[in-house]
């Protein structure tokens, strides 16, 4: 199968576990088999044999143990701080507070208004206010719980709403609101004959990357620091360290050491600014590793969401106006909160053609614990919102859900409710028809096991049998109260940074001995970046092999991250970077043997004449000579929104599709997710099995958020900061997911027409799962995750 | 407080491996995990919740599948523990670890040591698993990444391999 540019293809996967075939059944080959194909990961071999050095894994002669000591209350003023009985314990190198803090005494993705100890005020349960260094991690500890700070609580704001009340004292000096976005577009006067309406709510979900915040911190004996850490984002977490230790971005120079995962938690900074300071107060390596507990309070979470709509529509099922109030919840400090807020009003109205809009979204302050990226930020609250009307609309208008879907589903060329009209691709109705078409799984509770349940023949006994029982074994109630539940939903979101963000990056590539060297400061966070940068490399250069250098800030930002951005930022650096080293050799064994650059070709790590008069090495060919070109992509500029709400904001946008079966007790209110099928506007597979583990790994995100993980807040505190009481799928939860389809319309400007596919997966799943249940039980349930009393006790 | 901590401290011999190995002034409330990680330079073992709910730092302790965290270390002397850097010798890979790689099952990798540990468990004890076996067996193994679903398929392809169903 080739594809020409424009031509539209699509691919069926295949579908659940027990496929280990799946890899070779995908590959396709290309101009040289890298592109398309599923090569093995670079990093894998290292992390299956337990040698692959994560940040929490490294190790200096002479390090000592850094521990944070955080605050107790989610608002108090602080009346003093007593730290000589910490400083006095055995093995205690220093003790660090607010006063110990060189340079910018606050640090913040987006405006400076965190600190980077509190000094006068705490402003959520988990605020840090101290930290220590020490020989061992329990003294540690312990010197830190010695550190006496005396509070005077305050009644803590934790309603977000209270929070929009001019009366309601402002948390912090800016005041409590983040951003408001008022979004106009069309006639938002226009009525129509049907409409409905309802309010929805987003709980607040953590991360859980697996990998706890962790660092090393290495005194350079000249002022200066290096900072081995796990981040998305090294610039900017190098911009702000340095900033804080009041020193030059040259003297802090930060090292991208093993990524446990991400998921935007680490976007912003945790421990850096304060290892750092350690490190430099000591004079000696300082390592710190967040216990699990500390995780919870060390990173942001995804905003909490409450939101109102009014969808109204013709009779025939054709949206007229979309209404929607969305209020998230920012917590103490600003994070990315504009950014997420910007998105959920952009992208409010779903994947549809939506003439008359009207938004009112505001993401607010309060006492409650920070909340920031988490992947498809934004876009999955309002998708819970918007898809929960599409079926309320449906059931209004008495048409099936997928038709209209497939009635307003938004095409290339429509426009957003931004104003902006997409001129990218937009397969909406494409992956709406793909996942709506899976089959379904078998009708008997076994289905949850794939259609041929791995293996045919192997009987499954009673006790199994139970297992596969909402709640699992011992849990369950009588099994002829268990309901079946579909549903359907769809989400989009953009692609890259926004409003006018300067989003670029900076790749290297380095041809010396026929050894190809990639060199960025992108962060490989465990999605499979530095497999498609090889991918391309060999693509490009014809060339087997490559290495994909450390990442460090020796080389120019590569952006974050984050916004499935990367495969297309950093991939179009290397692919640019790659070719104009590939042109460059042609000219230079073109000028040694009088030939004409044009007509050579790099080709299995020979230099090829097409009339057959050259075939060298590239060894032989360059010699000594190394080709090395270092190239800084931009993407296509996006403008801000206007007072209404309106612009090119966005760069590209990617589309998916899910469709949910659930088993529902209606008793216990436990949900056994069955099946997600899915589709997926992919632009180009650059790496099938990576595309299929992005697919798997973000619907079980999506599980998470529909029926299992919520921070649990009483008063601010957090009541659940653990993997004991904050659940994340199991082996257990997680049904087979059915690939569909990944539809290939390569998208114009993208390298190799790819889009980034990390966070589609998350946005729609939680919104088909929700839909399943309601479909199971007929109640509303509005908000999510959806808790078994919410089933069991009949509402929300 | 100061003398408390001093005078804990203890030195003992373990066994991983196969290989021994002395602690010198360890702290009596060291777990296992953090005497492999800190003091034996065997950081394969992680440390993703040190609470005995995610897995990630499975050993096997006489032939017992234990999280390291919430084994005390100086309970440990005598006994032999084997932790994922013991699986397959110098440069190799055993075969679960082989399918792991190949099948997809990696991308952060934080979870898949312990996972790595846990498969080999299960294979050994179990050979002929049914899918819900295996899911069961891996419950207690976070995964944050993946989904499980190419664990599952790795899993499937040793099974089937180790019966020859594969080549």
């Amino acid at each position: 199968m080739t594809l020409a540019p424009g031509t539209t293809s699509t691919r069926s996967a295949p579908a659940g576990t027990a496929a280990p075939s799946a890899p070779s059944t995908l590959d396709r080959p290309g101009m040289t088999g890298a592109i398309g194909s599923s090569r093995r990961r670079p990093d894998g071999v290292p992390k299956v044999r337990g040698e692959f050095a994560f940040s929490s894994d490294l190790f200096a002669e002479g390090a000592l143990w850094g521990q944070v000591l955080r605050s107790p209350h989610p608002a108090a003023r602080i009346l003093g701080i007593d730290s000589t009985r910490a400083r006095d314990l055995a093995g205690v190198h220093t003790v660090l507070l607010a006063a110990d803090v060189p340079g910018s005494p606050t640090y913040g993705l987006d405006r400076k208004d965190q600190p980077v100890f509190a000094s006068d005020v705490v402003r959520y349960t988990g605020e840090p206010v101290a930290a220590v260094a020490a020989d061992h991690p329990e003294i540690a500890r312990r010197a830190a719980a010695l550190v006496e700070v005396r509070y005077a609580p305050l009644e803590p704001l934790v309603d977000p709403a209270k929070a929009l009340e001019p009366a309601t004292p402002p948390v912090h000096p800016d005041g409590n609101v983040f951003r408001h976005i008022s979004l106009v577009h069309g006639d938002v006067g226009t009525e129509a004959p049907v409409a409905v309406e309802g309010s929805y709510e987003v709980g607040m979900q953590d991360q859980a990357f697996m990998g706890p915040e962790s660092g090393l911190a290495i005194p350079d004996g000249a002022g200066g620091v290096d900072l081995y850490v796990s981040t998305q984002w090294l610039h900017v977490d190098q911009e702000q360290v340095a900033a804080c230790l009041g020193l030059e971005p040259t003297e802090v120079r930060l090292h991208l050491s093993g990524v446990g995962g991400a998921f935007g938690a680490r976007e912003d900074v945790s421990l850096q600014v304060h290892i750092c300071l350690l490190a430099l107060a000591t004079g000696r390596p300082v390592k710190i590793v967040y216990s699990r507990e500390e995780s919870f309070f060390g990173h942001v979470h995804r905003h909490p969401a409450r939101m109102w709509y009014r969808h109204s529509a013709d009779r025939d099922g054709r949206l007229v106006k979309v209404e929607a109030r969305i209020l998230l919840d920012g917590g103490a400090y600003a994070s990315s909160s504009t950014a997420v807020l910007s998105n959920a009003a952009c992208f409010a109205a779903g994947p549809y053609k939506v003439p008359n809009a009207h938004v009112e979204a505001d993401v607010v302050r309060t006492n409650n614990p920070p909340c920031g990226a988490m992947r498809g930020f934004g876009a999955v609250q309002v998708c819970h919102a918007y898809e929960a009307q599409m079926d309320r609309l449906a059931a209004e208008l008495g048409m099936d859900p997928v038709d209209l879907r497939l009635r307003n589903a938004l095409a290339s060329g429509d426009e957003l409710i931004t104003g902006q009209v997409i001129k990218g691709t937009a397969p909406v109705a494409e992956v709406i028809r793909a996942c709506a078409a899976a089959p379904m799984p078998m009708p008997d509770r076994q289905g949850a096991l794939g259609e041929d349940g791995g293996r045919n023949g192997v009987g499954i006994g009673e006790e199994s049998e139970e297992m596969a029982l909402p709640g699992g074994a011992g849990r369950s109630a009588d099994a002829r109260r268990v309901r079946r539940g579909v549903g359907l939903a769809v989400g989009f979101k953009n692609l890259m940074y926004s409003e006018g963000f300067d989003d670029s990056a900076a790749a290297a590539c380095r041809l010396e001995r026929g050894v190809v060297t990639i060199t960025s400061a992108a962060a490989e966070v465990g999605q499979g970046l530095v497999t498609l940068l090889q991918q391309i490399a060999t693509e490009v250069l014809g060339i087997e092999k490559v290495v994909v250098a450390p990442a460090d800030t020796g080389i120019g930002s590569a952006g974050s991250t984050s916004a499935s951005r990367q495969s297309w930022m950093t991939g179009g650096a290397v692919e640019i970077a790659c070719r104009r080293v590939r042109n460059r050799v042609l000219e230079i064994v073109a000028a040694r043997h009088g030939l004409v650059a044009g007509l050579l070709e790099l080709s299995g790590g020979k230099v090829v004449a097409f009339d057959g008069s050259l075939a060298e090495d590239l060894e032989t060919a360059l010699g000594d000579e190394v080709v090395e070109e270092t190239v800084t992509y931009c993407h296509a500029k996006t403008m801000p929104l206007d007072g209404n709400g309106q612009g090119d904001a966005h760069v590209s946008f990617a589309f998916a599709a899910h469709r949910a079966v659930v088993d529902v007790d209606l008793d216990l209110g436990l949900v056994k997710v069955v099946e997600i099928a899915t589709a997926q506007d992919v632009g180009r597979v650059l790496n099938p099995l990576q595309v299929v583990g992005q697919l798997e790994g973000g619907i079980a995100q999506g599980l998470g958020l529909a029926v299992m993980e919520e921070i649990v807040l009483e008063d601010g505190l957090v009541k659940n900061p653990s993997f004991t009481d904050y659940l994340i799928p199991t082996a257990l939860d997680m049904p087979v997911v059915r690939i569909s389809s990944l539809i290939e319309e390569p998208e114009p400007g993208a390298p190799f027409g790819a889009k980034g596919v990390g966070e589609p997966p998350t946005i729609s799943s939680t919104a088909a799962i929700a839909a399943a249940v309601r479909a199971a039980t007929g109640l509303p349930l509005t908000r999510v995750p959806i808790r078994p009393e919410h089933i069991a006790l009949g509402g929300d | 407080m100061t003398g408390a901590i001093a005078s804990a401290e203890l030195s003992y011999e373990l066994v991983v491996n196969g290989r021994h190995h002395d602690v010198n002034g360890a702290l009596a409330g060291e777990s296992l995990l953090y005497v492999l990680r800190n003091r034996l330079g065997l950081p394969g073992s992680k440390n993703a919740c040190e609470q005995g709910e995610c897995g990630s730092c499975s050993v096997l302790v006489d032939g017992v599948l234990v999280c390291a965290c919430l084994v005390l270390a100086a309970t440990a002397v005598g006994r032999e523990i084997v932790t994922v850097e013991g699986l397959a010798g110098p440069g190799e890979l055993s075969d679960v670890q082989e399918a792991f790689v190949e099948n997809g099952a990696v991308q952060c990798g934080f979870c898949t040591p312990g996972l790595v540990v846990a498969v080999h468990d299960l294979l050994g004890r179990l050979p002929d698993p049914s899918e819900l076996e295996i899911r069961e067996a891996i419950s207690g193994n976070l995964c944050r990444c993946t989904g499980y679903g190419r664990i599952l398929a790795a899993i499937d392809e040793v099974r089937r391999r180790r019966l020859g169903e594969l080549p």
